[in-house]
């Protein structure tokens, strides 16, 4: 028998989530400033702002703003448009309504202007959040959460401390029966055999290999690896030495699957997230940034995510909380507001791997429970979205 | 005998990594021998813990993660400068274009 986490907000689709939020979701960046404006006095009161920047429409951003505004954190969205932009915002409204969550739809070209759509936008905004405080609450378990992990500013501590921290407070979430995502296939390059032995079933084995050959084939034509010059200043020298770091993110547990960005885990283990398009190269660099990567674990349900770096992100989310995870001790002391756990003390040989790893998983909980991280604390929920394309996975893909 | 300051990750690894940062003039053992630091060497970067070939594979965490671009010394200091990837290119700021391969 478990004991609760948490006390979660259990949504009419019957999934849970950890935290009771209203968004506004612009669905053309000429939409931006209207729905920003809407969101302003509101962004620290459970207010978030996501949206799509392109005119033309893209299947796999529709996927994920439907993903989105359905995740179970989410319990009231209100769409933006401008008005003559590809997004089929009919469909996505619709999409929303059938999840029982109050949603709307406010165009701007109909509403008469800037002024007036941020308004009703606002009343709006209030009566929906009115609602969803009445959303029931029940108790919560390690296994209803998902949880991914994402690194960022990647320096050669890394794969040392933080990474291999949170591989074990991965092994502690899978044994407990949660979901656990990692991604970033491009920074697998070089790990693609040793992970591919890990594999739940043998005919998943090849597919994790070609996930990663994709990633090799786009970068390269690309030219420029998923390596910035900040990893090379921190110590890191090649892509494959950065992967092997980024891979200690994922434990030892049996891989159990692979998801494409928006599919929700269907079962407990653990899975790869396949953030790279299918097809070929026609929409610039697979993640233009953190930030995108993060969205996309929350579009498959992530309701945390653990975020790892060297050098020293700040970034946080829309929708769900991101812990960080500091690993190395020198930017700890620079950027320490900015961190929730200091992987970097392993190093110093204050704490053990085990230690900072059960550090983390306990972190999960109480953030769980509601405990907001340093992220949420300083205001931060960055949202970034553009476009890609992903065929249907393949029957060796999934449990 | 490796300096505490040294960190090996597995028992094939070629390199080692500096777990904190020293200064220029300092010195390292590395296998016994006594090395000197010509500059600052920041925590995380590595050092070769023998003499490695040019085109040896560089091997860390029991994996290899690239080829030696020219013979390396033992202690000297492994980088973007002296090995590559065997993938993709490393990317340096302002250049405008990638290190030398």
């Amino acid at each position: 028998m478990q004991l609760s986490i948490a006390s979660g907000y259990l949504r009419a689709d019957g999934r849970k989530g950890i935290r009771n939020l209203v968004v506004v979701v612009y669905l053309v960046e000429c939409a931006h400033h209207v729905a920003r404006e809407m969101v302003f006095p509101f962004r620290e009161h459970g207010v978030n702002l996501l949206g799509f920047p392109g005119c033309y429409p893209n299947p796999y951003a529709h996927r994920m703003l439907r993903q989105l505004c359905t995740h179970p954190n989410v319990g009231a969205t209100l769409l933006v448009s401008l008005g003559c932009e590809g997004f089929n915002r009919a469909q996505l409204l619709d999409e929303i309504r059938a999840t029982g969550r109050p949603a709307d739809l406010l165009v701007i070209q109909n509403e008469g202007g800037t002024r007036r759509t941020i308004a009703e936008g606002q009343r709006w905004i209030e009566s929906a959040r009115a609602q969803i405080a009445a959303t029931p609450r029940v108790p919560m378990f390690v296994e209803d959460l998902i949880v991914g992990t994402v690194c960022g500013g990647s320096d050669a501590t890394s794969g040392i401390t933080a990474n291999p921290a949170v591989g074990r407070a991965f092994d502690l979430l899978v044994e407990n029966g949660a979901r656990a995502i990692f991604e970033e296939t491009g920074e697998l390059i070089g790990c693609e055999h040793i992970m591919a032995q890990r594999a739940a079933r043998p005919q998943l084995a090849p597919a994790l290999i070609e996930c990663v050959e994709k990633a090799g084939r786009y970068y390269s034509t690309l030219g420029h690896g998923s390596f910035a010059p900040g990893n090379a200043e921190g110590g890191l020298t090649t892509i494959e030495e950065k992967s092997m770091g980024a891979y200690s993110k994922t434990g030892n547990s049996q891989i159990t699957g692979i998801l494409t960005p928006g599919d929700v885990p269907p079962a407990p283990g653990l899975y790869l997230l396949d953030v790279v398009p299918d097809g070929e190269v026609r929409w610039g660099f697979p993640n233009i940034s953190d930030i995108q990567e993060i969205g996309e674990l929350i579009a498959c349900g992530s309701h945390v995510t653990l975020f790892t770096t060297g050098r020293g992100s700040v970034v946080g989310s829309a929708i769900s909380p991101v812990i960080k995870i500091c690993a190395n001790p020198e930017t700890y002391r620079r950027l320490s507001e900015d961190m929730d756990i200091n992987a970097g003390r392993i190093l110093e040989g204050a704490a053990t791997l085990d230690e900072v790893g059960r550090e983390i998983y306990d972190r999960i909980l109480r953030t769980a429970a509601g405990e907001a991280t340093a992220s949420e604390s300083l205001g931060h929920q960055e949202f970034s979205l553009v476009y890609k394309s992903f065929e249907p996975l393949g029957p060796a893909c999934l449990p | 005998m490796n300096d505490p300051r040294l960190l090996r990750l597995h028992p094939a690894d070629n390199v080692l990594t500096v777990i904190q940062t020293l200064e220029a003039g300092d010195s390292l053992e590395v296998e016994g021998a006594r090395v000197p630091i010509p500059a600052r060497l920041p925590l995380g970067h590595k050092v070769a813990a023998r003499p490695i070939a040019t085109d040896e594979k560089i091997v860390k965490y029991g994996a290899p993660i690239g080829s030696a671009k020219q013979p390396i010394a033992a202690g000297e200091h492994v980088h973007t400068h002296n090995i590559r990837s065997d993938y993709i290119p490393t990317f340096a700021r302002g250049e405008g274009a990638h290190y030398e391969h």
